[in-house]
């Protein structure tokens, strides 16, 4: 039993656990908040007996591997610390030289830090090469990274395929019918270091199918709004994962990854770029902001999303409206979705959409549930599923040219810093790499003049430590102190927490920051 | 067309230089719409129109060839042409480079003349500084060299350097090399002479017409596709400069060019208050890592800095292009070393920052020749950021190449096919490149290595070896152990370690060597090219006969040292050939010959499916046994007797050697000392080297490198090709006619040419030298490329050197002319000649006197083996 139990109860239990010694030997870690999007409430009593004992072994262990002071005396050296940072750092200039208009988007920088293990953070950019547009999400896993992973691959095609017009879907149907290749439908930016994403099956591609030709039963020639486009691909997806799982599926490598997806969740924030038309589609707690520079060369924040949690008005009226009245008091309980998910919504997850029965007739149908880390449980006051969407807000916002970037993040980032601190923290980064420029105009005149400003320079190091936007938001995010000074050795420490610790003290980090070209933006507007 | 060209080279002379690159850019373009349609079919396309582009059409065009294409992307003489900082230095590390350099200013400075367009030659001179005494050692080689030549110049003090150029700071130097003929030329307007020039001999010149891709059919180039439309052509030359990488790659069939841009920054600066005279002399301060010159009465001054920032390594890069700015952080240390060197400069007004890339290759050397794949594909790219002092005379060479067959001088240094496909990934040579372009200006002592792109190939023992010690070098990729540092050395100091002097491995390869001569030691030698022809019939037999100068048909088991030669009797290759059957042979060429020499037997070889050449250097690690005691540790591992009665010399048998079969086992050694060579496959090679270690021990094993080979092979005077010889050294002029079957009556390439030799005598002897007042302790060591002087006049250059422990003397290896004392023509050299004369060698500037001999000191050493004198007086060897 022992070597079966479910890895997602064994994170949870370890956790709890490794809090109790985390108090005991570091005191100065102490962290109140139980950082876990999911709570488990309900441990049933075989798993019970059979966990506690799963728990001791499993407690020697790290005893030796993680939890044994020596390990915390463990220093990582400033390079190492960067290497650690920069380790999943991307950037990407968005070239768009064919086109006779420059793209609005200049560049994406982005970068991750795992807490848990694996990272349940996925990020996405693409381009839709049907229609014109960038995409750019961020989806934040929880109870495992099956449903964000394959959501952050998935959704941008149903969106590229949404926004398509009646012909091009034509077109796409007829290469199908007539098995020729496919236009192709986006194009990735990725990071030559990333994997390529290998799980999109055939089936997957067959309901894209089916999605298209509905888009194509509604004979709507210019295809669907953005903003329609958006909900809808947000909706159609999480209902494709849904039934994918309820449908019998031969392949069983298919069917257990559609199992673990659905039984797990992501919550998803993306947004799409086309001229000067910028939309956020937003699904739970990841947070879209945009930096905005007035003209008096202020800088002020502008949000593009609502967090979707129980902190959040009007998504508390949204569910008790959905919901009778006698749950009112049970629908959120201690900030959580019926005291276990803290975002409101979310993909997968259908712990809390299906009916107790499907739950149980779906898993029924002999599913190695533990080897596949799926947990089935039913949460109490369960009385009216779903209690759960994956339903986005789909924000528009007109970009202008004092619209200078877009961060998009999951809420690993928004837990430890404000909007206005993320702001401020880009507005500084863009400031050095501007100062690391000598202005021409500024220019000091002579060689002996230039000489002396470039050695103090080097003596000052002002070259700017992170090149990437997104490393320097996530050293700050986990080094800044309560008065948000950076302190090396709390960043030193908070890396080299064990990985089994690490989640005790901060989430998994995605950054994205979307850089505007002001000056195409400008022209854009000069042109309309 | 011609006039067109006119026009845009007058707009420039009205105002000439640098002020009008930006302009000039934008305005040539829109003017003129291209009505011109392209030519259908040409002889020769030449894509490029920098200097490289020009040079090649006006030198072809020049020999007669008139029906030529040159095309061009942007407009004529942009890119690092436009933006070169238009030094023209004839010091140089090779001889090579010094003879282009010295041919394109001669050709630059009568140019205007020729051409009526102004290129702004002015004859300035050059002053290369010494900060230290290593360096002035390395510009007095240099100079020695120069001299020789014809170039003048001389080591002054830094006295003389304060008088010639008043604004220099002298007191850190310890002396400087003064070149009074080096000159400074606006290399954009060299590059458009050369195209009015080659335009009016009828070359058709294009610009703003890019080629896409060049056509090939069945390995020969047939035509080109441009976004223009497309030109069929026999012959294509890409001097695409930082492109040609791309270019090469963009084929059917891959043409592999190594070479990688870096960035690089030079200084222009206002005038100066009094303005600098146009003559005044250009500085290179290497130890600075920094140029200065004049530039319109101001200063340009650049560098080659510490940490060059590799560019365009995905290829050609819209972004990168856009981004190329003035980076004057990464400019600070040229800066800093610049005002220390010329205080007086600090008030002086910057005017810009020009960053240029430029283009490098993995060997710090240019590359021309044609491509080893693909017939009539030519190229001339990679200059090291000496495109401009290159620019005349390569494009001389390979347009003879084009027309000849072959460039009038030996250019293996610079040949394409010195490189393989191995070279080319982008990975290695981003990383290559960051190391060649500070190395420029860094000391060059003897036997450096390269760091970077290491461990590519290796032996399956590199790993035994590399514990055992071993210290590297690297040939075409090849890790080779260059000698054993024992247990209880310094290591870290012995690698560090840079010297013009005696080096501190000394030791440790005097050991070797001791133990090659006295008892046994093995040499790892698996980089060596390994070819395998066999046919069906005799076709293997007759095709090497035609194309090897030795007798080849010769019984079953010999193996027979032999030149492959071209149409002039020189050597393209010098190898070692065994008989494995009646119709297959098996070829061991040095290293560095698997692309050239697999691309002249492709060439030669008829095409018939039942003629096989197969590469087999990968499936066999070579081991070298040496030394009087191989034979015993040999007869313990096989049961077989390896007496020279049972083994003559120069014999290869398949044996086991352990619990292996199927070793070849060679009686040679390519040192001229006792032993054999085992040619092991590879998944035997770890068995077997522990083998012959284990049984070894009580005979005194132990692992030698190729220092140890090197100084066994040149004191048994073994020219070797690459170094030695070359493609126009013949057998004849190093006495290696023994080795060719002029009296055998079967025809074989450069029978004719080396029978007119014959009776003609020879116009250059391979002599070898041992330098006689030299002490090993305290002198400047002999390296490779001293002139050597016969009763004090110049007759030649060494080709290479090494002590030798046997004779306790440095020996050195050279060809000895004999040029005419009054018009320096070529005479015949006899063995009188050559034994009647007093010779010295000249080491940075020191002359040594050396005894010069024609044969090897074999009978004076003790070899006891009747066998072995036999092929000491063949002295074969590699």
């Amino acid at each position: 039993m022992s070597s079966t139990v479910s890895y997602w109860i064994l994170n949870s239990v370890r956790n709890s656990i490794a809090v109790q010694e985390s108090r005991r030997l570091y005191s100065r870690f102490v962290s109140n908040r139980n950082k876990s999007k999911w709570r488990p409430l309900r441990v049933p009593a075989t798993l019970k007996n059979s966990f506690s004992r799963g728990s001791l072994a499993l407690q020697k262990a790290h005893r030796h591997t993680s939890t044994e002071e020596d390990d915390f005396h463990m220093q990582l050296s400033p390079a190492q610390v960067n290497e650690v940072l920069r380790a999943r750092e991307s950037a990407h200039n968005i070239l768009d030289l064919d086109s006779r208009v420059p793209n609005s988007v200049l560049r994406v920088e982005s970068n991750q830090l795992a807490a848990n293990a694996p990272m349940e953070d996925r990020h996405g950019v693409a381009s839709c090469l049907q229609t014109s547009g960038l995409m750019f999400g961020v989806f934040d896993g929880h109870n495992g990274h099956a449903c964000a992973q394959a959501v952050s691959k998935r959704l941008f095609y149903y969106v590229a395929v949404s926004l398509m017009s009646h012909q091009t879907l034509e077109r796409m149907e007829g290469a199908m019918e007539s098995m020729k290749p496919l236009l192709p439908i986006l194009q990735w930016h990725k990071h030559p270091g990333d994997s390529v994403y290998k799980d999109v099956t055939s089936v997957h591609l067959d309901h894209l199918r089916v999605y298209w030709q509905e888009l194509l039963d509604l004979h709507m020639d210019m295809g669907l709004s953005i903003k329609e486009a958006l909900t809808y691909s947000f909706q159609r997806l999480d209902s494709d994962i849904s039934l994918e799982i309820q449908a019998a599926l031969e392949d069983e490598v298919t069917r257990n990854l559609s199992l673990q997806v659905a039984f797990s969740g992501a919550t998803a924030c993306l947004a799409h770029v086309d001229g000067l038309h910028l939309h956020v589609a937003n699904a739970g707690d990841c947070r879209a902001i945009l930096g905005v520079q007035e003209d008096n060369g202020m800088w002020s924040c502008l949000p593009l999303t609502r967090d979707h949690n129980a902190w959040n008005q009007a998504e508390l009226s949204r569910l008790k409206r959905e919901h009778p009245e006698s749950e009112d008091r049970t629908i959120i309980m201690d900030g959580r979705l019926l005291g276990v998910l803290m975002p409101c919504r979310a993909f997968g997850d259908v712990q809390l959409k299906w009916s107790k029965e499907l739950q149980r007739s779906v898993l029924k149908r002999g599913f190695d549930t533990e080897a596949l880390n799926i947990y089935q449980f039913t949460p109490p006051n369960y009385y009216t599923p779903p209690y759960l969407t994956a339903e986005p807000e789909v924000t528009y916002h007109k970009l202008r040219p004092q619209d200078k970037f877009l961060v998009l993040a999951s809420d690993g980032l928004w837990d430890v810093l404000c909007n206005e601190d993320v702001v401020r923290l880009v507005v500084e980064h863009r400031a050095e790499a501007g100062r690391h420029k000598p202005d021409l105009a500024q220019r000091p005149a002579n060689l002996g003049l230039m000489q002396s400003l470039l050695l103090q320079r080097k003596a000052k190091g002002l070259h700017a430590v992170d090149q990437n936007v997104a490393t320097h938001l996530i050293r700050h995010a986990i080094g800044s102190n309560e008065y948000g000074e950076m302190e090396p050795e709390r960043l030193t420490a908070m890396l080299t927490l064990p990985e089994d610790l690490a989640r005790m003290y901060r989430d998994d980090i995605t950054v994205t920051v979307v850089y505007f070209n002001s000056d195409s933006i400008d022209a854009y507007h000069k042109r309309d | 067309m011609f006039y067109r060209l006119l026009s845009t080279v007058q707009r420039q002379r009205i105002s000439p230089g640098w002020q009008t690159w930006s302009s000039a850019r934008s305005s040539a373009s829109a003017t003129k719409a291209h009505s011109v349609a392209l030519p259908a079919q040409a002889q020769v396309v030449v894509c490029g129109g920098g200097i490289m582009g020009t040079s090649v059409a006006y030198h072809l065009s020049k020999l007669g060839w008139k029906d030529i294409v040159l095309l061009e992307q942007g407009r004529l003489a942009a890119g690092s042409t436009r933006l070169c900082a238009g030094i023209l230095s004839t010091a140089r590390h090779l001889i090579i480079e010094q003879k282009m350099a010295d041919y394109s200013n001669k050709l630059y400075s009568q140019l205007e003349q020729e051409t009526g367009i102004q290129t702004g030659y002015v004859r300035t001179g050059s002053i290369h500084l010494a900060q230290t005494q290593d360096r002035l050692i390395s510009l007095k080689r240099i100079s020695s060299r120069l001299n020789v030549m014809g170039i003048p110049s001389e080591i002054i003090s830094p006295k003389k350097v304060a008088k010639l150029h008043p604004l220099l700071n002298v007191h850190d130097l310890v002396g400087a090399m003064h070149v009074p003929d080096d000159a400074v030329v606006s290399s954009a307007d060299v590059a458009l002479a050369l195209a009015s020039a080659a335009s009016q001999n009828g070359v058709q010149i294009y610009d703003r017409t890019a080629v896409l891709h060049v056509i090939i059919k069945k390995g020969q180039v047939t035509g080109v596709e441009t976004d223009k439309g497309q030109i069929e052509c026999q012959y294509f030359v890409n001097c695409a400069g930082q492109w040609a990488y791309e270019l090469g790659l963009s084929t059917e069939e891959p043409v592999s060019i190594p070479l990688h841009a870096c960035e690089h920054f030079y200084l222009l600066t206002r005038p100066l208050e009094t303005p600098l005279q146009s003559n005044t002399p250009t500085i290179v301060d290497a130890d600075g890592r920094i140029y200065i010159r004049n530039w319109q009465g101001g200063i340009l001054s650049g560098g080659f800095e510490k940490n060059p920032k590799p560019i365009f390594t995905e290829g050609k890069n819209q972004l990168e292009i856009q981004n190329l700015q003035e980076d004057w952080d990464h400019f600070e240390p040229l800066l800093s070393s610049l005002l220390r060197r010329m205080p007086e400069l600090e008030a002086l007004e910057i005017m810009k920052l020009v960053n240029c890339p430029e283009t490098f290759t993995p060997d710090m050397r240019c590359i021309m020749g044609e491509s080893p794949t693909v017939q009539g594909y030519f190229v001339l790219a990679g200059m090291n950021s000496a495109g401009l002092s290159f620019g005349g005379g390569a494009g001389k060479y390979l347009a003879e190449w084009m027309v000849h067959g072959y460039p009038s001088e030996n250019v293996w240094d610079l040949d394409l096919k010195r490189f393989g496909v191995l070279q080319s990934s982008r990975t290695f040579l981003r990383h290559r490149v960051m190391e060649v372009t500070p190395l420029l200006y860094d000391l060059k002592v003897p036997r450096w290595d390269f760091q970077t792109g290491r461990q590519l190939r290796t032996s399956p023992l590199y790993d035994r070896l590399d514990a055992q010690g071993a210290r590297w070098m690297e040939k075409h990729g090849f890790e080779r152990p260059k000698y054993f540092v024992p247990p209880d050395k310094d290591l870290l100091a012995l690698e560090q370690s840079k010297t013009f002097y005696k080096p501190d491995w000394f030791d440790i390869v005097e050991s070797e060597v001791k133990c090659c001569k006295e008892a046994v030691c093995v040499i790892d030698m698996s980089s060596f090219t390994k070819f395998e022809i066999t046919s069906t019939g005799d076709q293997a037999l007759e095709i090497l006969q035609y194309l090897f100068s030795n007798d080849l048909d010769v019984p079953v088991g010999h193996i027979v040292h032999t030149g492959m030669l071209n149409e002039g009797g020189g050597y393209e290759n010098d190898c070692s050939i065994a008989r494995l059957s009646k119709r297959s042979f098996f070829m061991i060429s040095p290293t560095d010959q698997q692309v050239h020499c697999w691309s002249w037997l492709k060439k030669h070889m008829p095409e018939d499916t039942n003629l096989l050449l197969e590469d087999v250097t990968w499936k066999y690690t070579a081991l070298n046994l040496i030394g009087p005691r191989a034979v015993d540790v040999l007869s313990e591992l096989s049961y077989a007797p390896m007496t020279p009665d049972h083994f003559p010399s120069l014999f290869c048998k398949e044996m086991s050697v352990g619990y292996a079969n199927g070793i070849r086992v060679m009686s040679m050694t390519h040192t001229g000392e006792p032993g054999f060579m085992l040619y092991i496959p590879i998944e035997y090679a770890l068995h077997v080297y522990n083998e012959v270690m284990s049984v070894g021990q009580k005979y005194g094993i132990r692992n030698a490198g190729y220092y140890a080979l090197r100084s066994l092979r040149i004191e048994k005077f073994f020219a070797f090709w690459g170094q030695d010889l070359n493609t126009f050294t013949t057998p004849l002029e190093c006495g290696r006619e023994f080795r060719v079957k002029l009296e055998k009556g079967t025809d074989f390439i450069g029978r004719d040419a080396l029978l007119q030799q014959k009776q003609n005598g020879t116009y250059k002897r391979f002599t070898m030298f041992i330098l006689e007042d030299h002490d090993t302790d305290l002198d400047l060591w002999p390296w490779w490329g001293e002139p050597i002087y016969r009763n004090g006049h110049y007759v030649g250059i060494t080709t290479s050197s090494a002590y030798s422990f046997t004779l306790e003397r440095h020996v050195c290896l050279g060809f000895v002319h004999n040029f005419a004392e009054d018009t320096g023509a070529e005479q015949v050299v006899t063995a009188d000649f050559i034994n009647r004369g007093e010779y010295e060698i000249d080491i940075a500037g020191q002359r040594f006197q050396a005894k010069a001999k024609l044969y090897p000191f074999s009978s004076l050493f003790t070899h006891k083996r009747r066998k072995d004198e036999v092929e000491l007086n063949d002295f074969q060897g590699k």
